[in-house]
């Protein structure tokens, strides 16, 4: 992408999220059902966007999501709003994208983060939480649990529809536990308020 | 006819491009599907593959992408609706067949889920450098349709369209993806299949005695014999006459190949298929296609909101071109700007339309990327500042 572009300028209505973590963490599918909570189970639009590439086995990859009132048609991130780091790798990578005025949410036993004023900052011991659980596998579901209950982008009944209809069959009950989990920390440690979706337009913006 | 239910998976979904690519040619009856799985294509047969099963469809893992384009022409000639999927080093592979399907009047899709080129490129980035190839990829005279879709729901919808045309024309429709598209994922609504309309083959009433493959019966495309039906039966790459064999001649050749190709370019608006927006007082129009149309829309934006009438063509059906369209156009717009993920094949095209009646900009990029909005926003100022 070009070097010059201004990237204050922002789209009323419009959300742009990056997950990232390392391969094997589950950063698409925690991207897909967040989507999918949007798109499918509440009244908004919303495009996923995975980095495909040889670099997503193993080291940083991440997923992109557009969220909208209405409809998308530039696809792609500039500066996101809500940057969620389930690795150190991926959040050294992303972070300088997160707007001045961005929330971050991040894996706090794997990411520690430079704080910056302005920006929103959650940490959730998301691994540790999955383990409890009985499965580290889960943890990008406690991540997403989480997220819902930071971000309230969507009603919470959204995403967990949406976490059902995206895992494998068998894995709802542990799945669902997960989501709760993290829901349920969001809401005891959390007090902060959550981002605000509704700012106002900025002037000479696309819409 | 109505879609067979059996292959509607209806509903609001949550899919990439690949995947809703696949539901549509199943909606669209597809039930042979032959393949090399390649990048960024591969989740189109995954997602085949993993439901044919529950429809009566069959997919082969095959050789080659050589063997995977033979194997839907042989699949096409029992009357089953093929395709096969690849991306462009597995296209290039295609063309010897893709002729010959060309040749002997072979309805199916072929999907080409574009990346950067040439040779192995960029496996898992962007291209649409295959645009022309499409259209000339294969020796000799030959025309063939091409659509491209710039969503998810069109990856589906398109697809859907894409079998229909290739059952109306006889001929190999190319559906050019790129991988934007086909690893995007978005909500995606499946109609009822009471509500998708679908062309069966067109097979032939007349008798067994009677019948002659190529003969045409007031119409520029034959009709169809099923291999097995027990018609007489025969076709080859070779130039051949009414009954389906070869015929070295001028004339013959005369009479087979011109009608392979007046039968697409004699469609004229028939198979335009565009998206128009804004060009009636529009002094730049913008040309786009794919995943460049929605980077393009921004631009557009923009460029309106800082004064410039700008419209916009969006090409759904690309081959054939909608060369009225175009034409018609350029007697009245001060210029065409066409950004595309290459370094010049759709503009090419445009140019010749405009024939030094308005310049044409193009927006070049070797693909991995989509283009910066800006960088077309900056094409569509200076053709309005050159036209000022």
């Amino acid at each position: 992408m070009g070097k010059e572009r201004d990237q204050s300028e922002r789209t009323p209505g419009r959300i742009e999220i990056r997950i990232t973590g390392f391969g094997g963490q589950g950063v698409v599918l925690a991207g897909h059902i967040i989507g999918c909570a949007c798109a499918i189970h509440a009244d908004k639009q919303a495009t996923l966007i995975q980095s495909f590439g040889p670099e997503a086995r193993g080291s940083a990859c991440s997923a992109t999501l557009a969220v909208s009132d209405g409809e998308i048609f530039y696809p792609y991130i500039r500066r996101n709003d809500i940057f969620v780091a389930m690795s150190s790798e991926g959040y050294e990578k992303y972070h300088h994208e997160l707007r001045d005025d961005g929330m971050l949410i991040y894996e706090q036993d794997l990411v520690h983060p430079t704080f910056k004023p302005g920006q929103k900052a959650a940490g959730v011991p998301s691994t540790r939480i999955a383990e409890s659980l009985g499965r580290a596998i889960v943890q990008n579901i406690v991540m997403v649990g989480f997220f819902a209950g930071v971000t309230r982008l969507v009603p919470e009944e959204a995403m967990r529809e949406a976490v059902l209809g995206s895992v494998p069959a068998g894995t709802e009950e542990l799945n669902l536990k997960a989501f709760s989990a993290g829901l349920d920390y969001a809401r005891r440690e959390i007090t902060t308020p959550t981002l605000d979706l509704k700012r106002p337009p900025a002037e000479g913006v696309p819409a | 006819m109505k879609a067979d239910p059996a292959g509607v998976l209806t509903g609001a979904h949550y899919l990439d491009g690949d995947f809703a690519c696949g539901e549509g040619a199943m909606a669209a009856g597809c039930r042979f599907v032959a393949g090399y799985p390649i990048t960024p294509s591969t989740e189109v047969v995954e997602r085949i593959s993993r439901r044919f099963p529950t429809m009566g469809g069959t997919f082969i893992q095959m050789e080659d992408e050589l063997a995977s384009m033979a194997a839907v022409v042989g699949g096409s000639w029992t009357g089953t609706k093929s395709m096969t999927v690849t991306s462009g080093p597995g296209f290039s592979l295609m063309m010897e067949n893709i002729g010959l399907a060309a040749m002997m009047e072979t309805p199916c899709v072929v999907v080409n889920v574009q990346r950067g080129g040439p040779s192995t490129g960029l496996p898992t980035m962007v291209g649409q450098a295959d645009m022309m190839q499409a259209r000339w990829g294969s020796h000799g005279d030959y025309e063939v349709i091409a659509l491209s879709p710039q969503s998810p729901q069109e990856a589906f919808d398109l697809t859907v369209e894409a079998f229909n045309l290739s059952e109306i024309y006889r001929v190999p429709v190319m559906f050019m993806m790129d991988e934007c598209v086909g690893h995007m994922t978005e909500r995606v609504v499946i109609p009822e299949a009471d509500e998708i309309e679908v062309v069966p083959r067109r097979l032939t009433e007349q008798s067994k005695e009677e019948f002659l493959p190529y003969r045409l019966n007031g119409h520029l495309v034959p009709e169809f014999a099923r291999a097995g039906d027990g018609y007489r039966f025969h076709t080859t790459g070779l130039t051949h006459d009414e009954r389906g064999y070869p015929l070295m001649s001028a004339d013959c050749q005369e009479a087979c190949v011109h009608r392979l190709v007046d039968k697409i370019r004699g469609a004229g608006d028939d198979l335009t298929h565009i998206e128009e927006d804004g060009t009636d007082d529009a002094e730049v129009v913008v040309i786009s296609y794919g995943i460049t149309a929605r980077v393009a829309r921004m631009a557009i934006t923009m460029a309106r909101e800082r004064g410039v009438p700008t419209g916009s063509v969006r090409l759904i059906v690309v081959w054939p071109f909608p060369e009225r369209v175009i034409t018609e156009l350029a007697g009245r717009v001060a210029g065409f700007v066409v950004p595309e993920l290459n370094y010049g094949q759709i503009s090419l095209e445009v140019e010749r339309l405009a024939a030094g009646r308005c310049p044409v900009w193009h927006v070049g990029h070797g693909g991995g990327t989509v283009h910066d909005p800006e960088a077309i926003l900056e094409k569509i100022l200076e053709a309005a500042k050159v036209a000022a």
